[in-house]
């Protein structure tokens, strides 16, 4: 995970200061939640690389930074996708812009989901909510690198099935043959045939090789810690699970200390973690 | 269907899979298997709760009507899982519709049938209230999480 | 081990006068000894020490003339190397898009005198945080570069002092370039001096000094040693990783909640605190924006704001938070601890909350731990 960041910032022309690039496409998913398409220019107009699970801070002119998680496909350098939560200033600011207006853009940072460590193995992505745009590069890492993996499974929970994200996309998945795709809801009304209930429920309608499975799971903590439980209680090993945590982040590069989660900074050390790592301060209150 | 079979495969859902043998005779003698088809109702919020269900395939969501909302969906039942617990407790009444949103293979025990096993055999009925008060615990965790709302509509903060 | 007069410090300032350096040392100011921009001797706090204990400071008359008599500044070093408030970038519109100029460092040669070795650890582990981790901040390396650093050993320590117990001091072991101990003895007033680098060589060659001799060696040890005996405060730093890590729910943390007032005087007195924060902030056209950087607390209300509301909001996680950074999860960031043992903190806590009393509380009863 750290070294394959490492190698990717070293590439990075100056993190502190932000490239301007344009917006190729505005899309709302939902009422609160729309995705923009950047074309990568100035130092990355050869194409922006990443590694799944990274983000970059998205400035708004004059307003201030957010981190937003890439969610594009690591293999199409020519377009950087975010899927946003407008629910601040800057992701408000930013949800006002339109196709051809500019946004400064610093990246890519963090650690990467461990797409190595998960070769030869069964994976289960388990995303709630927003968390699945941190996820969705992961699964097109694996989709075009299939035979190096076994079996794929998505678990998805949102809101209500207005609020499911890429649903065109989960459908798609859900058709390969290799691909399990669940996804539930909160609630729904009479047009919904799909699972009704919390996400790790799902865990229930699924055989998993728990020696041989590695789970990558994104989504708001509380539902993270809950998911985790549940895995750990069915015997999962706590090795094999990995989650992507979040926190207000000012710098990006472990300089202004707010991002901290005990020892580790979020920006540097992770987003992404594997779960033994960070066990002793996650979810604890006030921590 | 032979009561051997019936037997072999009641065996293997997970409700009842570590169940002693002499149980699984005593919950036998009161089941059957049900088939319903996508859009049937298993049973009616109001009714007497004379059964409980282990399903088999498909899922069933459990509905509740809220008159200018329409009728939600609160939850679904699937594969490996129970529905049903309003036949142990009184007043025995179903507190929800639910309907088949596929087609459903499951079997169903005679709840009025059980309650007289447990009430005659009170190690029996002990097994039962263990498993379903476990399942209640289970429902009560994650309809709490499902109350917090995690993915809800956040605040949006103006300048 | 090289001595000289008390009357070749001026000279030493001449040289780094000339040679393009702004001389920052002790002086005194609003009845209390600060840091800030000197030009000779005359400015130090000649025959001035400090009685310093919790939430308490005030300057005394010494029966001598000594320059560097008194123990720690309200402020530290930090308020040079990492500024308040610093300028990093501005941006212009230009079209839909926007252009980037990023701010030059400041390129002011500063001359450290009087460098306590608290404060020198106290650089070197914002070093480690600034200049030797993945990233590396370049307005800290480039104000890093211009430094030079007179140190100065401590032959009385402070009333809240405690570098005995955290390993950083009375005497300075490694980072200055001069490093003085001051001697009055009788009628006589020196200063046994070595170099600790190339600058420093350069220095002693050009002003007058001679070999110290043994006695005067001797006699400037002594002094170190029983500043060493004489610490106000100590702290047990044994296990203190483990001792914090499995104690996150003490009720000594309870008890501080009661007393601290969240007021962030001791991140700002602190010389190892580096939390910052970035604002962006636009013209009234809304055509040009700067982006600044400032210092920050952990102990502000806005400090742990995620989206969605606020996860550390009582004063309890707050002090929970800052105590453990800096005994503890310190030590897993960067391999030291972020505690210098100054003992600002202390002296400057309007409550008078004193760290080493509260781990001292936590180490006598600590709670069981539970295993999973």
């Amino acid at each position: 995970m750290i070294p394959e960041a490492a190698v990717m910032n070293a590439n990075l022309i100056d993190p502190m200061v932000p490239i301007p690039v344009r917006i190729q496409k505005l899309v709302w998913e939902t009422d609160n939640v729309y995705t923009l398409y950047l074309k990568p220019n100035g130092e990355f107009k050869s194409g922006f690389k990443f590694s799944p699970g990274q983000f970059n801070m998205l400035y708004a002119f004059g307003k201030g930074e957010s981190a937003i998680s890439i969610s594009s496909n690591p293999y199409k350098a020519n377009t950087i996708i975010h899927t946003i939560h407008r629910v601040g200033n800057v992701t408000t600011a930013l949800s006002q812009l339109k196709k051809g207006d500019y946004i400064g853009l610093r990246g890519p940072f963090g650690s990467s989901w461990p797409l190595d460590e998960a070769i030869g193995k069964d994976v289960c992505i388990i995303a709630g909510g927003i968390g699945l745009p941190p996820l969705r590069p992961v699964i097109y890492s694996m989709l075009r690198n299939r035979k190096d993996y076994g079996k794929l499974y998505i678990l998805y929970g949102a809101r209500s099935p207005l609020d499911l994200l890429f649903r065109v996309e989960l459908e798609e998945w859900g058709k390969l043959f290799d691909v399990e795709v669940l996804v539930t809801v909160d609630h729904g009304d009479t047009s919904w045939k799909g699972y009704i209930g919390v996400v790790s429920e799902l865990l229930n309608y699924i055989n998993l090789d728990m020696n041989n499975t590695t789970a990558m799971i994104c989504g708001p903590e509380i539902m993270m810690k809950f998911t985790i439980e549940d895995l750990l209680e069915k015997g999962f090993p706590e090795n094999n699970v990995y989650l992507s945590l979040e926190r207000n982040m000012k710098c990006a590069v472990g300089f202004c200390g707010h991002c901290q989660l005990g020892p580790k900074f979020i920006c540097k050390d992770g987003p992404v973690f594997n779960f033994p790592e960070i066990r002793h301060f996650f979810e604890k209150k006030e921590i | 269907m032979h009561p051997e079979n019936l037997s072999e495969v009641l065996r293997k859902h997970p409700f009842i899979s570590d169940l002693e043998d002499e149980y699984l005779q005593t919950l036998l003698s009161c089941a059957s298997n049900v088939t319903y088809s996508d859009g049937d109702y298993l049973f009616r919020e109001g009714e007497e709760a004379t059964k409980f269900f282990l399903i088999r395939t498909g899922k069933v969501a459990l509905e509740l009507h809220a008159s200018e909302r329409g009728t939600i969906r609160i939850e679904t039942i699937g594969p490996g899982e129970v529905l049903g617990w309003s036949w142990l407790i009184s007043p025995f009444r179903w507190h929800f519709d639910a309907i088949a949103v596929e087609d459903i293979r499951a079997f169903a025990l005679d709840g009025k049938c059980l309650r007289t096993k447990c009430e005659s055999n009170h190690d029996f009925g002990y097994e039962m209230y263990k498993r379903f008060s476990k399942i209640l615990e289970h429902r009560i965790k994650i309809t709490r999480l499902q109350l917090l709302d995690v993915y809800g509509l956040k605040r949006v903060e103006r300048a | 081990m090289k001595f000289v007069e008390r009357d070749t410090l001026d000279p030493i300032f001449d040289i780094l006068k000339n040679d393009g350096y702004k001389i920052i040392g002790p002086t005194i100011r609003d009845n209390a000894i600060i840091y800030d921009e000197i030009t000779s001797t005359k400015d130090l706090p000649e025959g001035w020490t400090d009685d310093q204990d919790a939430a308490t400071y005030h300057l005394e008359r010494r029966n001598d003339k000594a320059l560097f008599g008194f123990a720690s500044s309200p402020q530290s070093w930090k308020k040079f190397l990492f500024p308040p408030r610093l300028k990093l970038m501005q941006f212009s519109r230009d079209g839909k898009g926007f252009s980037v100029e990023k701010s030059d460092g400041v390129h002011q040669k500063y001359a450290f005198i009087g460098v306590r070795s608290c404060d020198l650890e106290a650089i070197s582990i914002q070093d480690k945080v600034f200049k030797d981790g993945q990233y590396v901040d370049p307005y800290y390396k480039e104000f890093r570069k211009n430094i030079f650093i007179l140190a100065v050993n401590c032959t009385k320590a402070g009333g809240t002092c405690f570098c005995d117990s955290m390993n950083t001091g009375p005497k300075a072991k490694r980072g200055y370039d001069l490093a003085l101990t001051e001697v009055l003895e009788d009628n006589k007033h020196y200063f046994t001096i070595e170099s600790g680098s190339e600058a420093g060589n350069t220095i002693l060659e050009k002003i007058k000094n001679r070999d110290a001799s043994e006695n005067e060696i001797k006699k400037a040890d002594e002094l170190i040693d029983s500043a060493a005996k004489d610490m106000g405060r100590h702290l047990d730093t044994t296990g203190i990783k483990e001792l914090l890590y499995d104690n996150l729910e003490h009720p000594q943390w309870d008890d501080v909640a009661k007393r601290c007032l969240t007021c962030t005087n001791c991140t700002l007195v602190c010389p190892t605190c580096f939390c910052s924060t970035v604002e962006d902030v636009t013209d009234l056209t809304g055509d040009n924006a700067e982006r600044w950087r400032r210092w920050d607390s952990c102990f502000t209300l806005d400090y742990s704001k995620v989206a969605g509301g606020n996860f550390r909001s009582s004063s309890r996680a707050r002090y929970r938070q800052w105590m453990t950074h800096k005994l503890a999860t310190w030590i897993d960031q960067f391999g030291t601890s972020g505690c210098v043992g100054c003992g600002r903190c202390i002296t400057w806590c309007p409550v008078g909350i004193d760290i080493t009393a509260e781990v001292q509380a936590i180490r006598n009863n600590p709670i069981k731990i539970q295993t999973k």
